[in-house]
């Protein structure tokens, strides 16, 4: 394989990751701030608290590994993208920073206060609204390049159908992702309150998921039709991942293998992410940057790809192990311990 | 070369998340080791005080990781917005280290994670001791892998620069450059002394407020102990800092100690006023030699001076003053600990007893010992990066150059100042409470019934 392919795919791979941890994480900040609302919030709340306690820092980590990751292997994105996303990349720093600071404070029993459900939950959708919308961005048409001038046309993003779609799939599939892995866990808790009520949520969220991901499927087409054609060229990929959405939704329906649900709803999110990443290829900023033109030197490429496998097999036993002592501890996911 | 006010505004905000995030950096490499050592002590002795200060300690580290990670978040895409020349070369040639400081960040969080949680939960105690190893290798991995990156910004190598293309790419000989060792070893010989003062400072607190329990005058003790040993590896590591720059930085050097015209037997300038026109210095102490003894080893050593560079090229002058700070918060440090230990030490053996080691001056200069050990890190790490300009990379890329074109500079600036200011408070508060909530002697009694 080529330097820019182990690159891009490493990068991808963990933008993946992220989108994973990191939905399970924002949704459960929504749905503590729903659950107060609708007064349900001591049935769900421990079982949310029980699960991130041990495992929020590790979701910023995969956030700083896809940007460093990137940095590495395509040094030229650093210029556009970071000339561009001065304003709304520093917003969302902001919105980043304000949630995880409210971790800790969370820590020690804020919980129960309203104002601060509201900014922990509201910012955990806006988080990932404003990072999809960087996708949107790679999509071409809203960053003027001329010379080393480069500016992001932000008028043009705000009056862009497209655009409001990918945010408001980012969203719905936050909060899919999230309850489908929260009724898992609450399930392996023994506690069907919870599940039930996690599980609605799961369900609630389900064809919203789906039907924005159909619009945008078709609002690309418009706006990117270039990489709409791709997209058709791997088309399985998606009816893949329709597929494992509809076998997801069937378990769930039927009180079945949560645990099962859940992986195929990674899959489901795994085909759509890699085949939209697939079809994205070659560029990383359309029309301007690809990844032959913007991949670094062998000699770095060889000593980042060292690096990455040595890292790997650190931490692969290291997340095996957390993963055994917190959430597929049944001890511990009960609450005994 | 664009709008001066541009290059003014990214350097402040530059300047301002990274001296937020070093503070918390710094707790971040020093606090795993202490908490460690506490519970080993612990365990070893089998001493219920020692165990309570490690939970303690852990309990305040999440607060301050916590904010690590979110200031450390801000400046690493903070560092691409403001500086993408920079980034985007930096990334070809020093991109290794970067990335290598994700792994040693997974590292950490992942055990970090786990031995938060599992305080009660092995039989066998050790086994929960056991999981700090990795923190500390995590924390002090990070720590070298970024001081890696800023050692490469002062003696950048690995690359050759022909026409503005970057060829001969070496990421190993990047990463391992001549700066590396000595910057490594003193950021981590300083955080650590700044950790142990810190902690100190707590207990001092506490005692100083006439609460006599045993646990704090334990907690003061080891805390004094290990403040000692740090402060001399610190004073050494400094040292070193000074003879590496004297050698490959000299113009770095020459601006922290106002030395101007090259030359043996160079004098040691201290405090003092400087007329930039004439380059007088006034009221200044100056002690004979000891800048060539200090640098080189030999009084007759030649030092070289400002006049070797010119004028354009030289820092900033006011840079003598952080030095100076530096060097004189890391005297007092060591003579505050010295005498503590000193004193405990004769008082184990029965003598120099009418003078309690509790006493309140001393407790006082322990207290403050914590801030200004911080200060110190602070004034650190001014010296060494305003030293360094006008270059951003040292001989290759000036700061002027690599500042961002974006418009909203300004706006951003205050954006973020609002939101330190915010997150200072928030996180002050949320400790002060946290510790208010549960003093130890609740804690004590609580587990004495258990244990
Ligand atoms: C507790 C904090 C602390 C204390 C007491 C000292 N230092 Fe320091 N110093 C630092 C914390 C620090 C630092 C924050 O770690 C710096 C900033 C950048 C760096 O590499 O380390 C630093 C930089 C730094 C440099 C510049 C290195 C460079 O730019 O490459 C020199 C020459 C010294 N120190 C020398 C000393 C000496 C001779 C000390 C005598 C006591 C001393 N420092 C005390
Ligand atoms: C010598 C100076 C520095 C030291 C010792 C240091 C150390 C640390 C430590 C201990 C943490 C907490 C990480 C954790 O507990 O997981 C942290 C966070 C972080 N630092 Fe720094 N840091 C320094 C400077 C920088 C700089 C200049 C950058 C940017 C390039 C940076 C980027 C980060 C990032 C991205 C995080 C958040 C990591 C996460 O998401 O867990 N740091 N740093
Ligand atoms: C963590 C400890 C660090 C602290 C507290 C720190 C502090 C500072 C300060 C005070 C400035 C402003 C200098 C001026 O305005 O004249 C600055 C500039 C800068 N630093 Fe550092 N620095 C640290 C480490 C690093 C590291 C590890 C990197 C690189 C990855 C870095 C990259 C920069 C850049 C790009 C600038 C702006 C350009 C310049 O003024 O040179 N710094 N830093």
């Amino acid at each position: 394989m080529e330097l820019h392919k182990i690159g891009i795919a490493i990068a991808w791979i963990f933008l993946y990751g992220y989108l994973i941890v990191a939905s399970i994480d924002f949704g459960a900040g929504f749905f503590s701030f729903y659950g107060k609302l609708t007064k349900r919030d001591h049935i769900i709340n421990a079982i949310i608290d029980r699960y991130l306690s041990p495992v929020w820092e590790v979701t910023n980590v995969f956030l700083i590994f896809f940007v460093y990751a990137v940095i590495g292997f395509f040094p030229d994105v650093a210029y556009m993208y970071g000339v561009a996303l001065l304003v709304p990349g520093s917003v969302a720093l902001l919105l980043i920073a304000i949630r995880g600071s409210f971790y800790a404070f969370a820590n020690y029993g804020a919980r129960k206060n309203t104002v601060y459900l509201f900014v922990y939950g509201v910012t955990g959708l806006f988080i990932p609204a404003s990072l999809a919308t960087l996708l949107t961005i790679s999509e071409g048409g809203f960053i003027s390049v001329d010379g080393q001038r480069v500016e992001l046309l932000l008028h043009q993003l705000v009056r862009s159908p497209y655009a409001w779609v990918v945010v408001l799939l980012a969203i719905v599939s936050v909060l899919f992702i999230s309850a489908s892995f929260l009724t898992y866990y609450a399930d392996r808790a023994n506690d069907t309150e919870a599940r039930e009520v996690l599980r609605r949520f799961a369900l609630y969220n389900s064809l919203p998921t789906i039907f924005v991901s159909f619009l945008a499927f078709f609002t690309i087409r418009t706006h990117n039709p270039e990489h709409f054609e791709r997209m058709l060229s791997m088309s399985w990929m998606f009816m893949a991942s329709l597929a494992c959405f509809l076998l997801a939704l069937a378990l769930i329906i039927q009180r079945k293998w949560y645990g099962t649900a859940f992986l195929f709803v990674m899959l489901q999110f795994a085909f759509a992410f890699f085949g939209y990443g697939r079809s994205h290829l070659p560029y990383l900023l359309y029309p301007y940057l690809t990844v032959e033109s913007g991949v670094t030197s062998d000699a770095m490429g060889v000593a980042l790809i060292a690096a990455f496998v040595g890292g790997i097999l650190l931490l692969i036993p290291s997340l095996f192990l957390l993963m055994r002592l917190f959430v597929f501890s049944a001890t511990y996911v009960q609450g005994r311990k | 070369m664009f709008a001066f006010d541009q290059v003014i505004a990214a350097r402040l905000l530059t300047s301002l998340t990274l001296g937020f995030h070093i503070i918390f950096a710094t707790m971040g490499v020093g606090i795993p080791l202490c908490i460690s050592l506490a519970e080993f002590v612990g365990l070893w002795k089998k001493d219920v005080h020692y165990l309570l200060l490690a939970r303690r300690w852990a309990r305040g580290y999440v607060i301050t990781v916590a904010v690590g990670v979110v200031t450390g978040t801000c400046i690493a895409l903070q560092l691409v917005f403001l500086w993408p020349g920079f980034m985007q070369l930096a990334g070809k040639v020093i991109g290794l280290p970067l990335f290598l400081e994700t792994f040693a960040f997974f590292f950490e969080a992942i055990f970090l994670g786990m031995y938060l949680y599992t305080w009660d939960r092995f039989q066998n105690p050790w086994l929960h001791w056991v999981l700090s190893v990795p923190i500390i290798m995590g924390a002090v991995g990070s720590a070298c892998f970024i001081t890696s990156v800023n050692a490469f910004m002062n003696t950048p190598q690995g690359f050759r620069l022909e026409n503005g293309v970057i060829t001969a790419i070496d990421p190993w000989q990047a990463m391992f450059n001549p700066a590396a060792p000595s910057k490594v070893a003193h950021v981590l010989s300083s955080a650590f002394l700044t950790v142990s003062f810190v902690l100190a400072a707590i207990a001092a607190y506490h005692l100083y407020r006439k609460k006599q329990h045993e646990y704090y005058q334990k907690a003061l003790g080891f805390t004094m102990l290990l403040a000692l040993v740090f402060s001399v590896l610190n004073t050494v590591m400094g040292d070193w800092s000074g003879k590496f720059l004297a050698e490959s930085q000299p113009e770095k050097l020459a601006a922290g100690e106002w030395h101007f015209h090259t030359g043996a037997r160079a004098k040691l300038i201290v405090g003092g006023i400087l007329h930039e026109d004439t380059l007088e210095t006034e009221y200044a102490l100056g002690i004979p030699l000891l800048l060539s003894i200090l640098a080189k080893g030999t009084p007759d050593a030649k030092i070289i001076g400002l006049d070797q560079f010119p004028r354009e090229l030289w820092p900033p002058l006011y840079v003598h003053y952080f030095f100076d700070l530096m060097v004189g918060l890391g005297a007092y440090l060591f003579v505050v600990s010295f005498l503590f230990v000193g004193l405990s030490f004769l008082q184990k053996r029965g003598k120099l007893t009418r003078f309690s080691r509790y006493n309140r001056p001393v407790l006082a200069a322990i207290m403050a010992g914590g801030p200004f050990a911080v200060l110190a890190t602070e004034c650190g790490w001014i010296f060494a990066e305003v030293g360094r300009q006008p270059w951003i990379l040292r001989g290759v890329l000036r700061t002027g150059e690599a500042v961002t074109p974006a418009a909203y500079l300004p706006e951003m600036l205050v954006l973020f100042v609002l939101l330190y200011v915010f997150l200072a408070v928030l996180v002050t508060s949320v400790l002060v409470r946290l510790f208010r909530k549960t003093p130890p002697e609740v804690e004590l009694e609580a587990r004495k019934i258990i244990l």
